[in-house]
């Protein structure tokens, strides 16, 4: 291995002086559950990309591309890390073709920046993620991260067309193309998606776009209890209702959402009710779609006995809608101690749900819970002090809930959580049987294992 | 092909699952394209335990191993172009288990397309990949090539519609990829095998996914006295926002064929026909209806009809699904292209097939996923007229070649097989093909699996032979 100087120089050589930094201030920037690169790259170009990733490979040196690093402790920390590749200066809309709905953007696109050229032209992608005012549209997809978006627009492999990356080897490879159907090779970019860098350097990402639509509503609902709730939750669900999104929270969630939305100012904090499990709808469409589904919300409210039901106002919609968007981001720093796990459950019925949330008391600490669109569900263990005995109680029961879960045929990571804890659990928990075919592929992609070794799944 | 293994199958399987003799296997050196290839043996296994049985087997003796469901396939993916073994799903044909609540079937790979939609229907659910064949093709092919149809365009292919699936990989180990419940842990492995097209593993059972049908459809009719009217239709509609659930056209020529012998009621003076559905709630359906009948008026639509009731819509569809069967009638054998373009540019595709079929003698007809770009331009030949072949043929290659320059790609739902292989490299580089290769010998290391298809054989990019019974494996420069 070159010593640190001898690699700056090097690399120096390479993309130039201005695109190496080397500071430890710089470095501290990237570090990754306690680890930092030896340097931070900032290449111009996916050609230069692929110069740097060749080197790398040659070299052996582990390479992380970053794009505004605001999801890079999903997984586990890599067991190497020398090289962060800072994406952020690949920044362009390559192809915009409206009336085709389709777009091409690097991968170091703020996503907030792609959002605003789609909805100049009354479009725009359905890629409600968190942290959406510094995420990258790479990060965004390598990151695998939930969209609020996902009853009514599926996930990122309904809506991505194709890619551009670097492949292990300092190739730039593509897939699939800048059409809405194609049918043409291995539908690699699909394998990108959530692969947290660990099978190549996305440079360039093309989606299908959608139009805007006409109008968007909200409902929430408060209720008594988890089976009120989740009654009037599965009557909506069942008849196929176009719902954007759907999700049921706890009261402890409900408590931290209002908090969060206190702080960001605005009134729609105030249509929660303190105590009471919600559930919250958003739709979409005509007036007339939209008139109709606030019918149905009405007739099923009553029949359900919400405590408290009300359509809101445009302004409470999009600040309720935002809050729900980010909960990743604000759940991590509700208490000095949080592991959150995001659960896929097999069965959402009250017993399901219950069950979890005993397992989560035994922590004697508060717990909350959101359960999102098509089955996954958010549970955060809030610990308010960080003692050994509130770290080992943490452990265990983080420990059960993995087990208990996979048990029930569901899957659990941890999203979030401690250094600690990912020490002595896995984020990935248990090895699927389909994991020697994770290898197959992570081998054929990165046959040098340089690309974020160790973060993803069974330590690959 | 040895003896012996010929022998080993049919005491695997029992005499009645093997066909060994020449005559048997005429029927299965075709499929729905143009391409031909025999296999030495066809067998049917019932398990996926014999599956993996086969495949041990066919390892054992060197000898390539074909999957095919029921040979309705577009592309050659289901012909045996290394010889060798086929194994024909037809008899994995059992639904093993609906589940209603959480909008799931687990099926085989040998159950038709259109035989799980019957069995959820009663649930309110279909299935909603829709191939024009989906009253025979199996759910195995829909996999293996991840097959489109006419609602692609609201609902996707194949692959959005697939949780899970049990793999046999060619050493014969049985493995499984994807969730049943939502999405596991580690990389999209099940996006990866749909579509891949028989290379990386034999499809032994599917979880689909099943949809809720829609509340209400809307089916309209559009008729145009001129093809660029209809292409400019489609562009302004997608322009506008607006995505019905389909939207196909049928030009002149071909709906006057279709409407001689289906009787769907195209009016025969037209120059084109829309057929556009729109799906979703009573008042979502209405207003698409309504605006697209204004879309297609302003375009100078002759009328704009609609469907009465479920008979009058069938009677479309039936014109529509029929389409390829109409044009059997006026020739001896037809070649059904599949090329995809940005949907903003289908009249200038439109425009360039006529020359290209005048440019070689031929009347190309065009029925086609107007909607999503996906072309289906036909060319009618008779394959014993050799000149009249490869004059087709020419033609058909200047056609996917355009839908190339016009930032389009090969196959938007027939798949690559040993139709497009060789045309692969106007889309991909030598490294795309290195990494796709990687991929391909990570499951399908020495080649056993579908050999010949995908990858181009010939000099240059990606150069791999086909491995033909008794070969060790691929031959590589």
């Amino acid at each position: 291995m070159s010593s640190v100087a001898d690699l700056c120089t090097r690399l120096e050589k390479l993309v130039g002086g201005d695109r190496v930094r080397a500071a430890e201030s710089s470095l501290r920037d990237f570090a990754i559950g306690g680890r930092t690169p030896m340097a931070v790259l900032q290449p111009r170009s996916a050609e230069e990309v692929a110069e740097i990733v060749d080197f790398a490979s040659a070299e052996k040196l582990a390479v992380v591309a970053c794009g505004s690093r605001s999801k890079l402790e999903l997984g586990m920390p890599p067991q190497r890390y020398d090289i962060a590749l800072d994406m952020t200066d690949l920044r362009q809309i390559a192809h915009y073709d409206p009336g085709d709905l389709t777009v091409s953007a690097d991968a170091g696109m703020p996503l907030n920046n792609l959002e605003k050229a789609l909805a100049a032209k009354n479009q725009f992608l359905p890629l409600a993620v968190p942290v959406s005012a510094a995420s990258t549209v790479g990060g965004a997809i390598a990151s695998g991260i939930d969209s609020t978006l996902r009853q009514q627009y599926g996930t990122a492999r309904d809506f991505l067309i194709g890619a551009e990356f670097v492949d292990g080897t300092g190739k730039q490879c593509k897939s699939g193309g800048r059409v809405v159907k194609n049918v043409t090779g291995y539908d690699l970019h699909k394998l990108l998606i959530g692969s947290l860098g660990t099978l190549g350097v996305i440079t360039r990402l093309n989606f299908r776009t959608f139009p805007l639509p006409e109008l968007r509503c909200s409902h929430l609902a408060g209720f008594p209890t988890l089976e009120t709730a989740l009654n009037f939750h599965a009557s909506l669900l069942k008849p196929g209702l176009p719902f954007s999104n759907l999700e049921l929270f706890d009261p402890e969630f409900g408590a931290l959402l209002e908090a969060f939305l206190n702080k960001a100012g605005g009134s729609a904090a105030e249509s929660l009710v303190a105590g009471e499990w919600h559930v919250f709808a958003s739709f979409e469409g005509s007036a007339g779609v939209i008139e109709r589904i606030q019918s149905e919300l009405r007739k099923r409210s009553d029949q359900a006995r919400t405590s408290r039901g009300e359509t809101l106002d445009a302004q409470s919609s999009e600040q309720m809608s935002g809050a729900l968007r980010e909960a990743f981001d604000w759940l991590r720093s509700t208490a000095p101690s949080v592991a959150l796990l995001r659960i896929v459950l097999a069965q959402v019925g009250p017993g399901d749900i219950m069950e979890l949330q005993q397992i989560a008391k035994k922590s004697s600490q508060r717990s909350a819970f959101i359960l999102r669109a098509c089955n996954v569900a958010y549970l955060a263990l809030l610990a308010d002090n960080e003692d050994a005995q509130t770290n080992a109680a943490l452990e265990r029961v983080v420990s059960e809930l993995f087990s208990r879960v996979q048990a029930k045929k569901g899957s659990a990571t941890l999203l979030h959580a401690p250094l600690w804890l990912k020490d002595r659990i896995n984020a990935w928990g248990a090895k699927r049987g389909d994991f020697p075919m994770v290898q197959r592929v992570k081998q054929a992609f990165d046959p040098h294992n340089i690309f974020a070794p160790g973060r993803f799944v069974g330590g690959v | 092909m040895d003896p012996a293994l010929i022998r080993e199958l049919k005491s695997l399987l029992g005499p009645a699952n093997v066909l060994s003799h020449k005559e048997d296997l005429l029927l299965y050196e075709f499929d729905g394209s143009v391409e031909k290839a025999r296999p030495e043996v066809v067998v049917f296994p019932h398990t996926t335990d014999a599956v993996s049985r086969i495949v041990k087997l066919a390892a054992k003796y060197q000898v390539p191993v074909v999957g095919r469901g029921a040979g309705t396939g577009l592309s050659g993916g289901a012909l045996a172009r290394g010889g060798g073994v086929m194994i024909v799903f037809a008899r994995m044909n059992r639904i093993l288990e609906v589940d209603v609540e959480n909008r799931r079937a687990v099926v085989q790979p040998g159950v038709v397309n259109l035989d799980i939609t019957r069995a959820v229907e009663h649930a309110g659910l279909y299935f909603a990949p829709d191939p024009s064949s989906q009253k025979s093709c199996t759910i195995g092919g829909n996999v293996a090539e991840n097959s489109g149809g006419p609602h692609t365009l609201a609902y996707g292919l194949t692959t959005n519609h697939i949780a899970a699936l049990e793999l046999v990989l060619p050493d014969g180990e049985i493995v499984r990829v994807g969730s049943r419940h939502g999405d596991a842990p580690g990389y999209d492995l099940c996006g990866l095998f749909v579509g891949s097209e028989g290379t990386l593993a034999l499809v032994t059972e599917i979880t689909v996914k099943l949809s809720r049908k829609a509340e209400a459809v809307k089916t309209l009719l559009a008729i145009f006295d001129a093809v660029g009217d209809a292409s400019r239709t489609v562009v302004e509609m997608t322009a506008g926002g607006i995505t019905p659930a389909a939207c196909e056209m049928l030009d002149g020529w071909t709906l006057r064929a279709v409407e001689d012998y289906i009787h769907a009621g195209f009016p025969r003076d037209s120059e084109a026909v829309l057929l556009i559905e729109v799906e979703g709630l009573r008042e979502a359906a209405e207003s698409q209806a309504a605006a697209i009948a204004e879309i297609c008026k302003v375009n100078r639509a002759r009328e704009v009809r609609t469907a009465r009731d479920d008979r009058e819509r069938d009677l479309l569809w039936k014109g529509r699904r029929n389409a390829f069967g109409a044009l059997g009638r006026l020739a001896p054998s037809n070649y059904v292209l599949d090329g995809v373009i940005p949907r903003s540019k289908l009249p200038e595709a439109l425009e360039q097939i006529h020359a290209i079929g005048k440019k070689y003698g031929f009347q190309i007809g065009n029925i086609f996923h107007a909607g999503d770009g996906n072309l289906h331009p036909i060319v009618l030949y008779d394959p014993r007229d050799t000149e009249q072949f490869e004059r087709a043929i020419a033609a058909a290659l200047e056609i996917i070649r355009m839908c190339v320059s016009l930032g389009g790609a090969l196959t938007g739902e027939h798949g690559v097989g040993m139709e497009k292989n060789e045309l692969m490299p106007l889309l991909f580089s030598d490294a795309d093909f290195d990494l796709m290769r990687r991929i391909h010998d990570a499951f399908n290391p020495d080649s056993s699996l579908n050999p010949g298809k995908i990858f181009p054989l010939s000099k240059g990019c990606g150069e791999i032979r086909v491995r033909k019974t008794g070969q060790a494996a691929w031959v590589r420069p």
